[in-house]
């Protein structure tokens, strides 16, 4: 049989911060950074004695966050303890929610491989607390441990096995974000790790009714990382399957460098939690005023925005749900096109060379390092004729490597556009003179001769002529 | 009468009228310590030049009105799990022998507040564990009634300095009866509150959903002061309940006419001891004559609760003990080559075998397999206890029962018999399982001249009631009066 002949499934447990100010259990910041242990407390420390009340935000965030994922929202939930050993967990267990989670049965819509609509359930999003670092010493000595993180909220979304490829995983991810994102729930700063994923991968024979045997890998934070891991995975286990093996259900390491996936531990030695409910703790009970109050409230969401873009805007869908897949993105495209009243132009930059840019990058919309403003002024100035496109495609580049008003980076740089007739005619002149095969094809009927002509000349001042004013005299020129 | 034999309403009398000055009871206090602390046993630390420095300051202080405060410069004594800023608080665990905390627990801001002065902390059975005080990892406490004689426990070193005037009253806390069978045994009154009474902020956490701290004292009036200054609402303890502060010291009317009291036969059954049982039937027959009804019934729960207590306070500790892992503070095993070894040798060594039991116990009846037929089990029957106890109280305003099967037992008799130790519990325990408020007050002496105690329960947040009921008896029969301890060795 051959790859085609299986299906891959996938499930994935994500974690994200929650941006609440204070963290779940005690007053300290949440703020990423900072010295370690000096986000602390007796609290978050787990000095003896001390105890947790839980932070009312969180509650209200991961309601916020079950809402805008269609989920029902429990009205009586509680805390519970995991129990386990580990230097980065200083009350060795911790404050989870085990049976009866905030949130239950959502859904998000998402695209699937051919562009489809396709549901992804939700089976659950619950609350807890972030675990601290561990530095380990890069010259030997033991590791340290850093408790700053330790109680930062967290939301655990837990989705049904209901993937199947890398492809839709990178889609529900990125969906999962950005609601997250719009909801202002989360920051989902991937290369904090304030949104990383549990990837759970399994393959069964197309048509098969049961599923096979998973494995797990762990704090996944990277897009890309995510989509090489499952199709490396899922091409491991259809190999073991093909040889007659069997899958052992596991937890792995994924390996950037090489690209492979490692054996972290087995089920042999699988942990028992000995979940149980916190007695250091209340019950959490939410009225239906509480819930329905927190809808009403909720901030417009990614669905919604894309559907405006469409009707007010008369953007494409395509280009609308590219805008809006990040709220970044998305909150760029709204303050830009406000200031530049352009919102096709605003629209066109950021979806082709912002994102290619942030493409080559490898890093997310919410680490452009320019401004609204700076981006509106240099479509005003496109629109101006002040700047070429060309010339534009040279300043987001350097928007990217040195953010500063546009207008100051084109005159430093000397890219003002040459609209004067006089040096126009100069160049078109010049270039007709040393370009005789180009002038004989287009007396013989050749119109293309002039693209190639108009190109000559943007060569010859580096970019800065107006094209379209080269165009017209070309063309005047040549038929004298 | 001693300094050290007054109470702490008597002390504040004379501070008042200026019969005494503040560093006169201190150095008197300190001077007890020294005479009687080598017999007794009852500190882990002792901080008497603090006490003797911090007199001097607060009564210049109080003479020049900077501050007020009746209880100002009054000695008190604090159990050793209860966390105090900068002096050690170890739990008599060498696990955190050397271990100093860095923040007050709210019951030790609130005793701060008042200008109390701290003189020490007290001997307990290693992490309120056991119920003798001989499971301290650091030394035995000896009853001062009988130097043979445990003081019980956990809070053994409370009740035993207490009883031994070595302070004039002193917090405990109570699981499962840790304050009201010491106090019994020491001939003192204890009181455990209504679980959410008294915030567990800074209480070195056994089994969160049964810990109490509490007082225990020489008489009732001291029992109702203090619980006056430690009672009331702490947003830093989720459990704890926000109730409007009343004065405790009002509801000592001292008139127990026409009141309910319900006597559960179960609790006279077998076990208790002839002496113990006794001592009750006066006690009853004196309640009859100041005018109460008493009335026997049946209140089947003494044996379920005594089983489900020790499979909720386990499972809670099991977990509770987890943090105690060489990691942050408290013993690290210098024998470890990688981490497991670092937890597993940390906590082998500095555990002791009554901890252990414990947490094995705990750790069984949460894993999974086990969790339905036990913690899940003992969680119900915990509802039905409730619900038993609902159903008294329906018809009685208290409960009276012994506080403890026996009186005070030999030093070293049960301590290698861990159930026949626990079987010690039986009465009080049933008291946490239900979060309801008991004090255990003297009633007599039995023939070897070892206290009895009598315990009376109410229903939540009835604290006022069972003062109340409480100090009437101890008005008519004037235990402390007639007796005192005699440090004997017999």
């Amino acid at each position: 049989m051959s790859r085609e002949d299986y299906e891959i499934v996938i499930g994935l447990e994500v974690h994200a911060e929650l941006s609440t100010k204070t963290k779940i259990f005690c007053s300290c910041p949440t703020e990423f950074g900072g010295e370690p242990n000096t986000h602390t407390c007796p609290v978050c420390m787990a000095m003896p004695g001390a105890l947790p009340v839980l932070n009312e935000k969180v509650v209200e965030y991961a309601v916020k966050a079950g809402l805008a994922t269609n989920c029902e929202i429990a009205r009586n939930s509680k805390n519970d303890r995991k129990n386990y050993f580990y230097p980065d967990l200083p009350k060795s267990y911790q404050i989870s929610q085990f049976d009866m989670p905030l949130c239950e049965k959502g859904y998000v819509e998402i695209e699937d491989e051919n562009g489809e609509k396709k549901k992804i359930g939700i089976t659950r999003i619950h609350i807890e607390e972030d675990a601290g670092k561990l530095n380990h010493n890069e010259f030997g000595g033991g590791s340290l441990v850093d408790l700053n993180r330790a109680g930062v909220p967290l939301i655990e979304t837990v989705s049904e096995p209901d993937i199947r490829s890398s492809k839709e995983a990178e889609n529900y991810l990125r969906k999962l974000k950005s609601i997250f994102e719009y909801i202002e729930v989360s920051d989902c700063k991937m290369q904090e790790g304030s949104f990383r994923a549990d990837v759970n991968v399994s393959v069964r024979k197309k048509g098969a009714s049961e599923f096979g045997t998973r494995t797990e890998m762990k704090n996944m934070s990277s897009f890309r990382s995510i989509v090489r891991a499952i199709e490396y995975e899922a091409d491991r286990q259809i190999d073991v399957i093909e040889e007659g093996g069997k899958i052992e259900q596991e937890t792995l390491r994924w390996d950037d460098v090489s690209g492979k996936t490692f054996s972290m531990r087995d089920k042999e030695d699988a942990q028992d939690y000995r979940y149980f409910p916190d007695p250091d703790l209340v019950a959490i009970k939410l009225s239906d005023e509480y819930i329905e109050n927190i809808k009403n409230n909720l901030p417009e969401l990614p669905e919604s925005r894309k559907a405006r873009y469409m009707s007010e805007l008369g953007l494409s869908e395509k280009d609308s749900n590219l805008l809006t897949a990040s709220k970044h993105l998305s909150n760029m495209f709204e303050k830009a096109s406000a200031i530049c009243k352009n919102h096709k132009l605003v629209s066109n930059w950021l979806l082709s060379d912002i994102s290619r840019i942030l493409n080559e990058k490898e890093i997310e919309a919410d680490q452009i390092p320019f401004t609204a403003e700076q981006l509106a002024k240099m479509i005003t100035l496109i629109e101006k004729g002040t700047i070429s496109s060309a010339i534009a495609k040279k300043v987001v580049e350097e928007l990217f490597e040195n953010p500063k008003d546009p207008e100051e980076i084109i005159k430093e740089k000397g890219w003002i556009q040459i609209s004067d007739e006089g040096a126009i005619k100069e160049v078109v002149q010049k270039i007709i003179q040393a370009n005789p095969q180009s002038v004989a094809d287009f007396k013989a009927g050749k119109d293309k001769a002039v693209g190639f002509l108009v190109g000559q000349a943007m060569k010859e001042t580096k970019g800065k002529a107006n094209p379209q004013m080269l165009n017209k005299m070309f063309i005047e020129e040549l038929k004298k | 009468m001693e300094i050290t034999e007054l109470t702490v309403h008597e002390l504040k009398e004379k501070l008042a009228n200026k019969e005494l000055t503040i560093t006169e009871i201190t150095k008197a206090y300190a001077d007890r310590i020294e005479e009687k602390e080598k017999d007794i046993g009852a500190f882990v630390t002792i901080l008497k030049e603090d006490a003797m420095k911090k007199a001097q300051e607060i009564e210049e202080k109080v003479k020049a009105n900077e501050i007020k405060g009746d209880l100002s410069g009054i000695p008190i004594g604090i159990k050793d799990n209860i966390c105090t800023k900068g002096i050690a608080t170890t739990c008599s665990s060498k696990m955190l022998e050397n271990f100093v905390s860095p923040y007050d627990a709210t019951v030790m801001e609130k005793v701060n507040n008042e200008n109390m002065i701290n003189f020490g902390k007290l001997n307990m059975d290693e992490f309120a564990m056991g119920g003798s005080t001989e499971y301290s990892a650091f030394h035995v406490t000896k009853n001062p009634w009988n130097l043979n004689k445990v003081p019980g426990g956990s809070s053994g070193g409370v009740a035993a300095a207490v009883a031994a005037g070595m302070v004039p009253w002193a917090l405990g806390s109570d699981t499962g009866g840790s304050i009201r069978q010491p106090a019994s045994f020491c001939g003192v009154v204890g009181m455990k509150p209504t679980y959410g009474l008294v915030s567990r902020y800074g209480l070195v956490a056994f089994a969160s959903s049964l810990d109490q701290i509490g007082p225990i004292t020489k008489d009732v009036e001291d029992c109702a002061m203090l619980l006056n200054v430690i009672t009331g609402h702490d947003e830093k303890d989720s459990t704890s309940e926000n109730r409007e502060k009343v004065d405790y010291t009002l509801s000592l009317k001292n008139d127990v006419k026409g009141m309910k009291i319900g006597i559960p036969k179960e609790f006279y059954g077998e076990g208790i001891s002839e002496e113990v049982k006794q001592k009750l039937e006066e006690a009853i027959q004196k309640y009859k004559e100041l005018g109460a009804e008493v009335e026997e019934f049946s209140l089947d729960i003494a044996n379920y609760a005594l089983a489900t207590y020790y499979i909720i306070a386990c499972a809670e500790a099991s977990s509770n003990l987890g943090r105690f892992d060489g990691i942050r503070y408290g013993y690290r095993t210098p024998n470890y080559e990688n981490l497991k070894d670092i937890y597993k040798n940390s906590r082998t060594e500095a555990f002791g075998n009554e901890v252990k039991r414990r947490i094995i116990l705990g750790t069984y009846v949460l894993s999974s397999g086990y969790y339905d037929a036990y913690y899940k089990k003992a969680q119900q029957v915990r509802t039905l206890v409730q619900a038993k106890f609902d159903e008294a109280f329906s018809k009685y305003d208290v409960i009276l029962t012994p506080t403890a099967p026996t009186t005070a037992f030999n030093i070293g008799e049960k301590k290698a018999n861990p159930l026949e130790m626990y079987l010690a519990d039986i009465c009080t325990v049933s008291v946490n399982i239900a979060g309801l408020p008991g004090i255990s007050i003297p009633c007599g002496l039995d023939k070897e001249g070892m206290p009895i105690g009598m315990q009376l329960i109410g229903q939540k947040f009835s604290e006022e009631t069972l003062l109340n009921v409480a100090y009437t008896f101890e008005q008519a029969v004037k235990f402390r009066e007639n007796y005192k301890p005699e440090f004997k060795n017999i």
